[in-house]
C-alpha cells in the first residue's frame, strides 16, 4: 500500500515554506562529502539540481540521453519565465501569482507547493541573471517584461524568442563549472533502464550506455528523476524526438505513484500535419495571438473548395468569415486559455469548416494588424517566428494567412511528490516536468520554466538534505550487491526480449498506430465509450509490439531502434494509464474535456464535490490493472470558482 | 505546391570509431517535397528497417533548430544547401526531381565518427568546462535589477549566446578550428557585467583547453561565419583575441 502523505508544513500557505526551512534536517559538510546523489536528466530542473548538490558538496553523478546537457528539450522553450518581481509595478504579488496558478490550473493543485514556487519565482531572476543570461532589457538597462496568457499583469521575463535556450545554457554552464570542480560526474548518451531498490529504498540505477550498449551499475545514497513530459506516447507531439517517459515508467514500476496521467495540454497554435510521414509539431508562440485573429469559412462550400486546392484564404470576403472565438468569447476574444482555443479549433474542423490539404487546420491571420500598425511592427515583434513558418511551411504570413492547430505539448501530470518532492518510494524524488505537482489540471504559459528552476534550485537542495541527514552513516555501496546484480539482469532480459521478437512491423509505425488511438480517443475530447475502446486498442497494440517488432542489429553497439523500442514498450503503458485515467475523472477540467460533462454553451464544467482530489495509480504488475488512491485537495486560500472567459 | 520527387542518396556508413567506413547507395522513389531533410531519413531508415536491414544512425532532437543535435554534411555543406537553418530546417523543395546527395558526418579531428553520421562533440562540453561561466553558486546573489546594462550590450550578448553548440563552424574550417564557438561563449560573457570579472582567465583557459583538444588555428577564413545557423558572427573572435592578450600581458 502507497502512503500519500503529502507532509504539508504547518501554519498559513504563506508561512509553510519558512516554517518547513526552519525545521529540517541539515548535513554538515564534512558529511555531504560522503553522500551519493544520482540526478537523471540534464534539462531545466536537472542541471540546476545536479549543479546546485555539486556547489553544496555532495557527490553527484548525473545522466542524459543525449550526447550533451545542452540538448535538453528545455532549450525549446520560447515565450519567456514568470517571476512575481512585480517590476512594472502593475500590481503583481507572490500571493497574485500563487493565485494565477492555481486557478489556471483549474483547481486541481496543490496549494502549499504552488505558494512556494511563487515564492521562490523572484529568487530564479536574480540567480539567472547573476550567471549572465541575457535576458532582454529596457533602454534604462533594467529588465524588460511582458504579458502572457491567464494574467492581468506583465510579469514574464525574456530573453527573445529562446528564453528556454538561455535559461539551459545558464544551468548548462554551472553544472560544467562543478564538473570541471570534480563534484560531478557526468554521462552523456546513457539510458537509466532500472532503478535499484535495497531495502525499500532507492539506492541506485541501472544504465546503458547507447554507444556501447554495456549495461552499469550506479549506486546513489538518493535519485533525482528529473526527466520530463511523457507527450511522445502521442508520437506527433511538440517535444524532442528523443523525450520519454521511460524513467518514470520505471519508477512507477517500484512503487511510486503516477498522479492525473490524463492532465495533458493541448497548444492551440501548432503548425498542421502535412503528411504520413511527418515526425513531430512546431509550435509557434502562444504570443502571436495577441495581433493575429483566427478564422475559417463561414460556407462549407468555401472550406471545400480551399481543401481542393481551388480557393485561396485571401479571395475569401470579410462577410463570409466565422472568426469563431471572437464569435463565442466575446470578452476574451483570441486571448482565451489555450485549452479553450483548442478544443473550439477541433469543434470548427469536425463540422467540416477546417482548411488545409487535410481539412485539419484554422487561420491565423495577420491583415488586420498589419494595416493598423504596418508590415515593420508586426515583423519587429514576430520576424523570427514568421520566418521560421515561412521555412516549414513555404507560405509568406505576410501576405496569406498562417495556418495552425492543436498539438500535444506539455503533460501536468506526472510522478507524485509530496512537498519535498520525494515520490511514495523513499530516496526517489522526482522534479521538473517529470512530477505532477504545481500545474494542476492546465499549466499557464512561461510557468513551466519557472517550476523546472525551482526544484532544481531551491527546493531540492533543501528537501534532500532532510532525507539525506539519517543517512549520514549509510556507507556506499560497490555495485556487486545482489540488488545490483538482480536489477541489472532484468534490465538485460528485457532488451533480449526485445531484440528476439524478430518480426516484420518497425517500431515507428507501431508508435505511430498508438498515436492515432490516443489522439482519436485520449486527445482533447474525450468520452466513456471512445476511452474504453482506447484501453482495449492499446492492449492490441501492446500484443502487436510484442509479437511483431522488428528490431535490426544487436545488443552491442550502437542501436537507435533499441532504444526506441525499448521507450515505446513504456510509451504503451502511459497511454494505457492515460486512458484509465480520463476514464475515471467524470468531469471537465482544464486540459481535460469529457464531452459528458459540459455546459449548454459548451464550456468545461467542474466537479468538484467528486473529483477534487488528485488520482495517483500504483502498480500491480504486468498486465494487472493498475490501483486509483485519492490525494484530496483542499482550498484553504483560494477561492474555488467555474472559469469564465465571456 | 507540395509534390513528389525521387532521389540518390549516397549516405556515409560507419559501423564504430575505429571500423573503415564506406559511402553506400540508396534509392529513395516518393518523398514530398513538404518534408524536412530529416524525415526523408526517417523514409529512408523505415524502408532499411523493412528490407531488414540495420538503419542509417544519425543525430537529432528538438527538430526545430535550437538543440544544436542535427549535424549532417549534406552535398559539401554543413546544415545543407539553404541559409541560417540547421539541418532539420531544411526542407526537400530545396531539391529536385532525380538529384544525388551526397550526406556525410562532421570530418573534424575534434569530433570522432561514433557511428554512420554521428561524432563525439563531448569537446565543446570539456571547453565550456574550463571556463565557460560565470563562478557564481546557487543563492546570495545581488537582485537582478541591481546592476543595469546598456541595451546594446544586452543585445549584443543575446546574439553571441544564440549559439546552439552544433558544430558546423568546426565542420566547414579548414583548419577544424573551434574559434567562432569559444569567442561566442567569451563574447556572450564579457560583455555582461556579470562575466567581465573573469573575462581574461576565462579567455586564456577555453583557448587553452581548444588547443589540447586537437581544434586547428584561425586563419580568418570567415567560412565559420557563413555556415552558422544562428548568425554567430566573427567579430566575436576578435573580442576573444583581444581578451586573450590581456590575460597573457597580466602572465
Amino acid at each position: 500500500m502507497i502512503n500519500l502523505d503529502s507532509k504539508i508544513p504547518q501554519g498559513p500557505v504563506a508561512e509553510k515554506w519558512s516554517n518547513y526551512k526552519a525545521g529540517q534536517k541539515l548535513v554538515n559538510p564534512a558529511n555531504k562529502r560522503k553522500l551519493d546523489i544520482i540526478v537523471v536528466g540534464t534539462g531545466l530542473a536537472g542541471a540546476s539540481a545536479a549543479a546546485s548538490f555539486g556547489e553544496m558538496g555532495f557527490n553527484v553523478k548525473n545522466f542524459t540521453i543525449q550526447d550533451s546537457p545542452r540538448r535538453a528539450h528545455s532549450i525549446a522553450a520560447q515565450g519567456g519565465i514568470n517571476a512575481a518581481k512585480n517590476y512594472p509595478n502593475d500590481g503583481d504579488s507572490v500571493h497574485r501569482l500563487f493565485y494565477d496558478t492555481v486557478k489556471g490550473g483549474d483547481y486541481r493543485a496543490r496549494e502549499a507547493n504552488v505558494h512556494r514556487l511563487a515564492e521562490v519565482s523572484n529568487d530564479i531572476i536574480d540567480q539567472c541573471v547573476a550567471q549572465g543570461v541575457p535576458f532582454a532589457r529596457e533602454y534604462g538597462g533594467l529588465l524588460d517584461n511582458r504579458s502572457f496568457g491567464g494574467a492581468q499583469v506583465s510579469r514574464t521575463f525574456y530573453a527573445k524568442g529562446q528564453t528556454g535556450q538561455q535559461l539551459l545554457i545558464g544551468a548548462y554552464q554551472a553544472l560544467m563549472r562543478q564538473v570541471n570542480a570534480g563534484t560531478v560526474d557526468l554521462y552523456t548518451r546513457t539510458e537509466i533502464v532500472d532503478i535499484v531498490m535495497v531495502d525499500g529504498k532507492a539506492r541506485g540505477v541501472i544504465a546503458r550506455d547507447l554507444v556501447t550498449g554495456e549495461f552499469q551499475r550506479h549506486f546513489g545514497h538518493a535519485v533525482v528523476l528529473a526527466t520530463g513530459g511523457y507527450g511522445n506516447t502521442f508520437f506527433l507531439s511538440t517535444n524532442a524526438m528523443g523525450s520519454n517517459g521511460s524513467a518514470a515508467i520505471k519508477a512507477y514500476q517500484k512503487g511510486a505513484a503516477f498522479a492525473n496521467p490524463c492532465f495533458a495540454q493541448i497548444h492551440p497554435t501548432c503548425i498542421p500535419v502535412h503528411g504520413e510521414f511527418q515526425s513531430k509539431l512546431t509550435l509557434m508562440s502562444e504570443s502571436l495571438r495577441n495581433d493575429g485573429r483566427i478564422w475559417v469559412p463561414k460556407k462549407k462550400e468555401d472550406a471545400e473548395a480551399i481543401r481542393a486546392g481551388k480557393l485561396k484564404p485571401t479571395q475569401i470576403k470579410e462577410d463570409d468569415r466565422d472568426y469563431y472565438l471572437e464569435r463565442r468569447y466575446p470578452a476574451f476574444g483570441n486571448l482565451v486559455p489555450r485549452d479553450v482555443a483548442s478544443r473550439a479549433a477541433k469543434e470548427r474542423c469536425d463540422a467540416g469548416f477546417g482548411v488545409g490539404a487535410t481539412g485539419l487546420a484554422v487561420y491565423l491571420d495577420f491583415k488586420a494588424s498589419i494595416e493598423r500598425l504596418g508590415e515593420d511592427a508586426i515583423r519587429a515583434r514576430y520576424g523570427n517566428l514568421f520566418q521560421m513558418y515561412e521555412k516549414i511551411v513555404d507560405d509568406n504570413p505576410y501576405d496569406t494567412p498562417m495556418m495552425i492547430y492543436p498539438a500535444i505539448h506539455y503533460t501536468m501530470g506526472g510522478i507524485w511528490v509530496d512537498y519535498e518532492l520525494q515520490t511514495t518510494v523513499p530516496g526517489l524524488f522526482a522534479a521538473g516536468e517529470a512530477n505532477f505537482s504545481d500545474h494542476g489540471a492546465n499549466r499557464l504559459g512561461a510557468s513551466a520554466l519557472m517550476q523546472g528552476l525551482a526544484d532544481g534550485y531551491f527546493v531540492l537542495p533543501y528537501t534532500i538534505q532532510n532525507y539525506l541527514a539519517d543517512d549520514i552513516s549509510m556507507p556506499r555501496m560497490t555495485g556487486d550487491e545482489k540488488e545490483f546484480v538482480d536489477a541489472e539482469k532484468e534490465a538485460k532480459d528485457k532488451f533480449e526480449k526485445l531484440l528476439a521478437i524478430k518480426g516484420n512491423r518497425s517500431v515507428d509505425s507501431i508508435h505511430k498506430e498508438l498515436g492515432l488511438v490516443m489522439w482519436d480517443f485520449v486527445g482533447m475530447a474525450r468520452n466513456k465509450e471512445g476511452l474504453e475502446q482506447a484501453i482495449e486498442k492499446i492492449a492490441d497494440i501492446k500484443k502487436e509490439f510484442y509479437s511483431n517488432v522488428r528490431i535490426p542489429g544487436s545488443e552491442e553497439g550502437m542501436n537507435v531502434e533499441l532504444e526506441k523500442a525499448s521507450r515505446l514498450a513504456d510509451f504503451i503503458q502511459i497511454g494505457d494509464l492515460m486512458a484509465r485515467d480520463a476514464l475515471n475523472r467524470e468531469e471537465s477540467c482544464g486540459g481535460h474535456f469529457r464531452e459528458e460533462f459540459q455546459t449548454e454553451e459548451g464550456e468545461a464544467l467542474r466537479q468538484d464535490d467528486k473529483f477534487a482530489y488528485s488520482a495517483c495509480w500504483e502498480y500491480q504488475g504486468e498486465d494487472k490493472a493498475p490501483v486509483m488512491h485519492k490525494e484530496e485537495l483542499t482550498f484553504e486560500v483560494v477561492k474555488v470558482a467555474q472559469r469564465n472567459y465571456k | 505546391m507540395e509534390k513528389n520527387i525521387s532521389l540518390t542518396l549516397k549516405v556515409w556508413r560507419q559501423n564504430g570509431p575505429k571500423e573503415k567506413g564506406r559511402f553506400e547507395t540508396y534509392k529513395l522513389e516518393t518523398v514530398s517535397t513538404g518534408s524536412s531533410f530529416l524525415e526523408m531519413m526517417d523514409i529512408l531508415n523505415e524502408q532499411l528497417v523493412n528490407e531488414g536491414n540495420e538503419p542509417v544512425a544519425f543525430d537529432h532532437d528538438c527538430r526545430e533548430g535550437i538543440c544544436g543535435m542535427c549535424s549532417l554534411y549534406i552535398n559539401g555543406r554543413p546544415h545543407g544547401p539553404d541559409d541560417d537553418v540547421t539541418t532539420c530546417q531544411l526542407h526537400m523543395r530545396k531539391f529536385k526531381d532525380g538529384e544525388t546527395i551526397t550526406i556525410e558526418p562532421w570530418r573534424s579531428a575534434g569530433f570522432p565518427v561514433i557511428k554512420d553520421l554521428i561524432v563525439n562533440r563531448n569537446a565543446f562540453d570539456s571547453i565550456i568546462a574550463a571556463g565557460g561561466y560565470t563562478s557564481v553558486s546557487t543563492g546570495g546573489v545581488p537582485d537582478a535589477n541591481a546592476l543595469p546594462i546598456p541595451k546594446p550590450d544586452a543585445d549584443e550578448a543575446m546574439d553571441a549566446a544564440s549559439c546552439i553548440g552544433c558544430g558546423a563552424c568546426v565542420a566547414t574550417c579548414k583548419n577544424g578550428s573551434a574559434m567562432l564557438f569559444v569567442s561566442a561563449k567569451v563574447s556572450h560573457l564579457a560583455l555582461l557585467p556579470q562575466g567581465r570579472v573573469e573575462a581574461s582567465m576565462r579567455a586564456k583557459n577555453m583557448v587553452a583547453k581548444m588547443d589540447e583538444l586537437g581544434f586547428g588555428n584561425c586563419t580568418n577564413t570567415g567560412a565559420c561565419e557563413v555556415e552558422c545557423p544562428k548568425g554567430v558572427s566573427i567579430s566575436n573572435i576578435a573580442r576573444l583575441n583581444r581578451e586573450f592578450l590581456v590575460a597573457k600581458f597580466k602572465d
